[in-house]
């Protein structure tokens, strides 16, 4: 990844710190997503990566530092500049937090709602996102007959509804079994070289990490402890860092 | 001094909550204000809150028209009175008890409902999914749903009174021999722009209250799933304790303005 270096990144973060009264979560971590690139942040239970990926979108606000995306840093921008920067961002939730009150059609058309596009134009894109994760005769099924698979590429299929530069995937396999995680991790790479974004995927799962990962970041005590390479951080003798491949 | 403390922290959190309830409120009227609005959901909300209630709200005014007169009658008949009973028993609907009552059970069904929906909405994370797609959930789910409360509410309280006086006539027919036209025409001879207006206005507070600590309960819901059951639960509580308030308020109010 040495050329990555020189181009400028599409996501910066700058001695980020966030605190919850005495419990330091966030001290001073960096990070730089670079455009087509895929960064895998790992690190256990508690460590801080969902705070991170939260002040990241600006649904928490960090105490200091900087973030930057796409050359903004949002903590200058006004509510109406930051929704339009958050179009330009894919956000995968954990759960997959699909809307329960709304079939899948409606869960997809949601995000859209507010981008002045046609019936035809929505319906289009609907029906592009859905059949890019397979999901095509999913449409006027609710969420709650969907199984958890299902649901999470409707979610998948909702981020990429507005063809956003990054996505940011928060723990995209867990919870679902083996054959189905592989399925998903599939899908992310297929997305990524279908849309050329970038993506930034929060995880545990090695598997997940060995796969997809152009780089990957460590984070423990609330730092940046490790990265690289997911080769040259699964070979380091050090302990803290091999406690996560054992 | 253990129990001091706790107790004064309580109170502490008592008042941090109005604070905080007031706040809410006054982002409710900024954001209502201000464009875009979203008038689909407003309809799909007056539909839940309104449509959806009428059944409950008929049966309960039913009833307490039903039960008012009989509990009312063997009093009036001891004192030779009872061809008061049609006045009696509108003027007390229509002033006081069906906004009460009816304001009451929808707290219960529609403010506990606003309660768990949005509070499972939260910790399930689909408010966050609403707001990093550019979406202003705020203006999505809580400006409609306070607006269809404050709008369906004081059509449910009509609706509800015509049931109770009807479920009264009833009564009054079996057991005085009174026919429905007598009785109806007691009833409006009896009923005054006085009664009518200061119960209608406080009925438009009535569902502003009931959809504001709904919502603010469910948006601001934390602790999972336990938290969704507190929720809904102190959406209840909060809710029928502002109720007495504003009616308290409300009478208050009119007896300056239409008191003897």
């Amino acid at each position: 990844m040495e050329n990555t270096k020189e181009i400028e990144p599409i996501l910066k973060i700058e001695e980020l710190r966030k605190s919850f009264g005495e419990n330091h979560v966030l001290n001073g971590f960096n990070m730089e997503l670079h455009e087509g690139e895929n960064l895998v942040i790992m690190g256990k239970s508690g460590s801080g990566k969902s705070v991170m990926i939260k002040c990241l979108v600006g649904l928490m606000m960090h105490d200091s530092g900087i973030i930057e995306i796409m050359g903004k840093d949002i903590t200058k921008l006004t509510q109406k500049e930051l929704n339009n920067l958050r179009t330009k961002i894919g956000f995968l939730f954990q759960g997959s937090a699909l809307y329960d009150s709304m079939t899948v059609r409606e869960n997809l058309e949601f995000p859209l709602r507010k981008q002045n596009k046609t019936f035809k134009e929505t319906k289009t894109l609907v029906s592009d996102a859905l059949e890019s994760v397979g999901l095509s005769d999913a449409i006027d099924l609710m969420p709650a007959e969907l199984s958890g698979g299902m649901k999470r590429r409707v979610a998948l299929a909702r981020a990429l509804i507005l063809q956003p530069k990054i996505i940011i995937y928060d723990e995209p396999t867990t919870g679902l079994d083996p054959i189905t995680a592989k399925e998903i991790i599939h899908l992310m790479e297929d997305i990524q070289q279908k849309y050329g974004t970038s993506s930034l995927i929060i995880t545990h799962d090695i598997d997940c990490a060995r796969v997809i990962s152009d780089r990957m970041i460590l984070l423990i005590d609330g730092v940046n402890y490790a990265q690289g390479t997911f080769k040259e951080i699964s070979s380091s003798t050090d302990k803290k860092i091999q406690e996560f491949f054992k | 001094m253990t129990r001091l403390l706790q107790i004064s922290n309580k109170i502490k959190t008592f008042f941090v909550e109005i604070g905080e309830l007031s706040f809410f409120a006054g982002r409710f009227f900024r954001e209502a204000s201000s464009r875009p609005f979203e008038f689909k959901e407003l309809l799909r909300q007056c539909y839940n809150v309104g449509n959806r209630s009428l059944l409950l709200v008929a049966v309960t005014g039913f009833i307490l028209g039903l039960v008012f007169t009989l509990q009312s009658r063997p009093t009036l008949m001891e004192f030779g009175a009872v061809s008061w009973m049609p006045s009696m028993v509108s003027i007390s609907i229509v002033r006081e008890i069906g906004p009460v009552m009816i304001a009451l059970i929808c707290a219960g069904r529609v403010s506990s409902g606003i309660g768990a929906e949005l509070g499972s909405m939260r910790v399930t994370e689909q408010i966050d999914a609403m707001e990093v797609s550019g979406t202003n959930p705020f203006k999505y789910l809580v400006v409609t749903r306070i607006m269809a409360t404050t709008l369906m509410l004081p059509l449910l309280i009509i609706f509800g009174d015509a049931i109770a006086l009807y479920g009264s006539a009833i009564v009054e027919n079996l057991k005085g021999n009174v026919s429905f036209q007598l009785y109806f025409n007691q009833v409006f001879d009896a009923l005054e722009f006085s009664d009518i207006i200061p119960a209608t206005i406080k009925s438009f507070f009535f569902g502003f209250a009931i959809g504001l600590v709904g919502t603010f309960k469910g948006y601001n819901c934390e602790n999972g799933t336990v938290g969704v059951g507190e929720a809904s639960n102190s959406a209840v509580v909060y809710t029928s304790m502002l109720l007495f308030i504003i009616d308290f308020i409300a009478v208050f109010i009119s007896d300056i303005f239409y008191g003897t």
